[in-house]
């Protein structure tokens, strides 16, 4: 019998795979460990204990786990611990997905950045590609952090609960395990092997790695996503018992998995240029020379177009997710965004909004960096006239639904003279407006430092403007008539017509341009000449997003209500219910905080390891060189 | 420096400002259904039709989709009984229900049986309904909830009542997974009578206790349903004779109080 075929075999003994999960998180402890050994050891010693633990609760019968079924237990059978056990794996949970999110979307788009260099032999992309990777290999030590308490924490305070989800995805843990170790190991050949395998087919090698890296990484984000799909739409089990009927392979691929694969991949990429865009902006502030300045300039305008062109299909992957929980659950989907929790959206929407704002303010402002941007400054009121307009419309409630029993009282819920600006497709026509006019600001802001000499360039101008006045158009009448002069079923209809509108102006204006760019002249872009101002844009972007994924994230749980695996398994906890919105605005700005605090910790060491005393000079004056380059 | 001190008090006002927001929007907290308590024996129709209501607007979330906003056909508008007829009576209906009792029931237990024109599933031309069986998880209502709510829709538009109140032997045991380690319910009469302590007082099972009166022969002398009453509201009646200490029992399950019941009513003297 072969080696792989008796781990399989031990495999499939349940006491194996706790050992095996124990292995993990203490694996996961002590790679934070080596970069961070003060602050982890207190945790290394808990995962230890812990494992004692789990290895004396492994004397059950092991056959026939999956035909069990899920459990169901009692308040009382919930872990009391003093304070809430929800709060508790809330934050950690949110902590993680944040850092884990950074670290998986930051080699993305280095690989890419490098690629560019590489091609272009410019040595400044590669460079700048570098840099970004320190930001995200301090991080992975606090993912791992954050993911080993997570998972201690869930084990400790629900631990019916993970003794199903165990049942349901234990075989996973091996993938998991190895999929973790490859990224680790991967990760640290990535960038510190940088510099040595820097030129020629050396390069290869090290872009191939790159390569491998994100393979990896995107595989543990999808296999970390079917946990969350699983437990607010499960599959592969008997809905009547909870019993697990199905492979791994069923479990995981439920209804809700690529859609949330792909709206978190995109989100992922949004968020990490714009923690990075914030490195930049920090850094510009602080830089003393223009060289500096130049360079961190250059890095913030490159984080921030990561950050937006990654954010503009995001409202679609959006639609597609909601629109997969409305198919999989009628329920949860009104639950969401029109129940109880429809509030939350009115705050989504100001989030939104914030970052639509911050990205064209600093396109606008970006523009000053070269004579060009003059021709169109004029268009920059029109533009945030538009995205005004929408911002009030898009956070105007239309029906908001207190709760099952007020719904009666208050008879309907529509607000007399808001209620048709707050339907869903004025909404949409705000929406899509708003995305239209960011791609404007965009598209002004590469023009800006371009002469155009194509001989075609008045009718590739006179084209574009066309499909912008046709797109609008499509998009207003598409609300109006949709929205207004039909009855429900064709609602849907509309959104289809502006989405495609809205894609045909984000595809054709890329393709117009790369044509029109041939052999345009270059104006000169003074970069480091934009002003302290626009540096703001860059924290409010990060900001704005952060704090949209904490709630984000929490709307995605809360719409299981009392259930902890969707009409499966109940939640019996005393945090079983659906928290006011100020205790969630509450927890939503801790959590923040805290990533603020830990992103600034890691902006310190990335500036601390390219920082050096010099040595002690005869004189005995000490100086200190500034970092970066 | 003070450049970054400032981008980082902007940083942090910005955080606050979104929390603010939080604040502003009224405050709502979504309770978990709670397990209702009710005793059949004490049901009353109209307290059955009210049970109906709170369901129907609580634990049943039947007015996220039944209300004005034109998700689902908004029941609280029109005559169900009379509509439930037109139902049945329409060329597209394939179920089995043959009156407003049974369309309804149908309705909630088998929502695709008869999907109402322009509601149905996208793309499923109504032959598909978006509502869930309420008697299936997530919603989860009993029978005797079911029943509760049909109740409430024939009487809201001053239609007769037909569902019959509940009988206590189609009352499942009353699930007590919210109540903090419910003690387990006894599998068997004699279990019950032991777990209760009636034996302390009366002569049953062994006993000869003289307390109260003898239950050996309560079969006898008693109909079920004044057992019963004897156990739910043990001061209604007190037997000549006998001082009025028997207690009630707020912790015995209806399926305990039926097993009780059945077996008491067959104590009639005789050694078996
Ligand atoms: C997820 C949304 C949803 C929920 C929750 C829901 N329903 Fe429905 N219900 C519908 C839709 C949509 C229809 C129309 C399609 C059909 O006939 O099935 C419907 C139809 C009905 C009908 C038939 C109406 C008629 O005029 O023929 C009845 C009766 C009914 N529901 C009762 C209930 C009750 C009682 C509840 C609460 C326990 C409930 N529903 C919860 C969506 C819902
Ligand atoms: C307008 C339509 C949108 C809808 C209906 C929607 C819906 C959702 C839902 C349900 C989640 C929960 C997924 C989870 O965290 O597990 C989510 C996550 C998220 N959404 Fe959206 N979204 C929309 C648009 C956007 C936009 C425009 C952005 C861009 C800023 C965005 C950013 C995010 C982020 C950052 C997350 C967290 C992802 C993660 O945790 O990995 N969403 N969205």
């Amino acid at each position: 019998m072969s080696g792989i075929s008796i781990t399989l075999q031990r495999f499939r003994n349940a006491s194996f795979r706790r050992r095996l999960l124990t292995l993990l998180l203490v694996a996961m402890f002590g790679l934070g460990a080596v970069m961070l050994a003060p602050v982890a050891t207190a945790d290394t010693h808990a995962s230890e204990q812990h494992s004692a633990a789990l290895d004396s609760a492994a004397g059950n019968p092991e056959t026939a786990l999956e035909a069990l079924p899920a459990p169901k237990p009692k308040r009382g059978d919930y872990p009391n611990i003093g304070t809430s056990s929800r709060a508790i794996v809330w934050v950690f949970a949110q902590m993680h997905l944040f850092f884990g999110a950074l670290v998986l979307a930051v080699p993305i788009f280095v690989l890419v950045i490098e690629f560019i260099g590489f091609k272009t032999r410019d040595d400044r992309y590669d460079d700048m590609a570098h840099e970004f990777m320190k930001i995200s290999l301090t991080a992975y030590a606090i993912t791992a952090l954050f993911g080993g308490t997570l998972a201690l924490s869930l084990f400790l305070l629900y631990p019916q609960f993970m003794t199903y989800m165990m049942r349901a995805f234990g075989s996973q843990v091996l993938i998991y395990a190895l999929l973790f170790f490859l990224e680790s190991m991967l990760l640290y050949i990535y960038y510190y092997g940088w510099d040595a395998l820097r030129y020629g087919n050396r390069k290869w090698v090290h872009l191939t790695l790159g390569l491998l890296l994100n393979g990896v990484g995107s595989t543990l984000l999808v296999v970390a996503n079917s946990w969350s799909t699983f437990m607010m739409a499960p599959s592969g089990i008997d809905p009547a018992s909870g019993a697990i009927t199905g492979s791994l392979w069923e479990i995981m691929k439920g209804p809700l998995w690529n859609p949330l694969n792909l709206h978190r991949f995109l989100a992922n990429i949004a968020f990490g240029g714009a923690v990075v865009g914030a490195y930049a902006a920090f850094k510009f502030l602080a830089a003393k020379s223009a060289a500096e300045k130049a360079h961190y300039d250059w890095m913030g305008y490159t984080s921030n177009f990561v950050a937006i062109l990654a954010f503009l299909p995001l409202p679609f992957a959006g639609y597609w997710l909601m629109a997969e929980v409305y198919a999989y659950s009628q329920q949860m989907g009104i639950l969401a965004m029109g129940g109880i929790l429809a509030w939350l959206f009115v705050i989504q929407a100001v989030l939104i909004c914030t970052i639509l704002l911050a990205a064209n303010y600093y396109l606008w402002n970006g523009m000053a960096r070269t004579d060009g941007g003059e021709r169109y400054r004029w268009m920059i009121k029109y533009i945030a006239l538009v995205l005004i307009m929408g911002f009030l419309v898009w956070i105007t409630p239309h029906n908001v639904i207190y709760s099952g029993s007020e719904i009666a009282r208050l008879g309907g819920s529509a607000h007399p003279v808001l209620g048709p600006l707050g339907i869903m497709p004025a909404k949409n026509i705000a929406v899509f407006l708003m995305l239209v006019m960011t791609f404007l600001s965009f598209q002004l802001y590469r023009r800006a430092d371009k002469e155009i000499t194509v001989n075609w360039r008045h009718w590739g101008n006179a084209l574009m403007i066309a499909i912008y006045i046709v797109a609008c158009v499509n998009i207003v009448f598409a609300g109006v008539y949709y929205g207004y002069f039909t009855n429900t079923v064709y609602k849907v209809g509309s959104s289809v017509l502006q989405v495609m509108s809205t894609v045909v102006v984000i595809v054709s204006g890329v393709v117009i341009d790369t044509l029109m760019f041939k052999g345009a002249k270059k104006l000169p872009v003074n970069w480091g000449m934009v002003s302290n101002r626009s540096q703001y844009a860059l924290f409010a972007l990060p900001i704005a997003f952060t704090w949209l994924m904490a709630l984000m994230g929490y709307i995605r749980s809360s719409v299981r209500t009392h259930w902890h695996v969707y009409a499966v398994m109940k939640d019996n906890s005393p945090d079983n219910f659906i928290p006011p919105l100020a205790t969630v605005g509450n927890m939503v700005t801790g959590i923040t905080l805290l990533f603020l605090v830990f992103v600034l910790f890691i902006f310190w060491i990335a500036n601390l390891s390219g920082t050096r005393q010099l040595p002690p000079q005869p004189q005995g004056d000490v100086a200190l060189a500034g970092g970066g380059k | 420096m003070s450049a970054l001190a400032r981008a980082l008090g902007f940083s942090v006002a910005m955080i606050l400002a979104f929390a603010a927001i939080t604040y502003v929007l009224p405050q709502v907290k979504g309770e978990a259904p709670e397990e209702e308590e009710m005793v059949i024996g004490e049901l009353t129709m109209d307290s059955f039709v009210a049970l109906g209501e709170k369901l129907y607007q609580g634990k049943g979330t039947c007015t996220l989709c039944h209300n004005s906003l034109g998700r689902a056909p908004d029941m609280l508008t029109y005559d169900v009984q009379s509509t439930s007829l037109e139902r049945i009576a329409d060329s597209r209906y394939q179920g089995q229900a043959g009156d407003a009792e049974s369309y309804l029931r149908e309705s909630m237990l088998e929502p695709s049986a008869y999907v109402v024109e322009g509601f149905g599933k996208k793309g499923s031309n109504d032959t598909e309904s978006p509502m869930p069986a309420v008697n299936q998880p997530p919603i989860q209502l009993s029978d005797i909830e079911t029943d509760a709510i049909i109740a409430f829709l024939q009487q809201k538009d001053g239609n007769p009542v037909t569902v019959a109140l509940p009988s206590a032997d189609a009352a499942p045991a009353v699930e007590a997974e919210n109540t903090a380690a419910a003690p387990a319910l006894a599998q068997n009469a004699e279990e019950a009578i032991a777990k209760f302590g009636c034996a302390a007082c009366h002569a049953i099972l062994g006993s000869e206790s003289p307390v109260g009166p003898s239950l050996k022969d309560v079969g006898q002398r008693l109909q079920p349903d004044q057992i019963r009453i004897s156990i739910i509201d043990p001061k209604a009646e007190i037997a000549q004779g006998f001082p009025p200490i028997m207690p009630e029992f707020p912790n015995m399950a209806l399926a305990e109080l039926e097993m009780v019941v059945q077996y008491l009513s067959q104590q009639t003297g005789a050694q078996p």
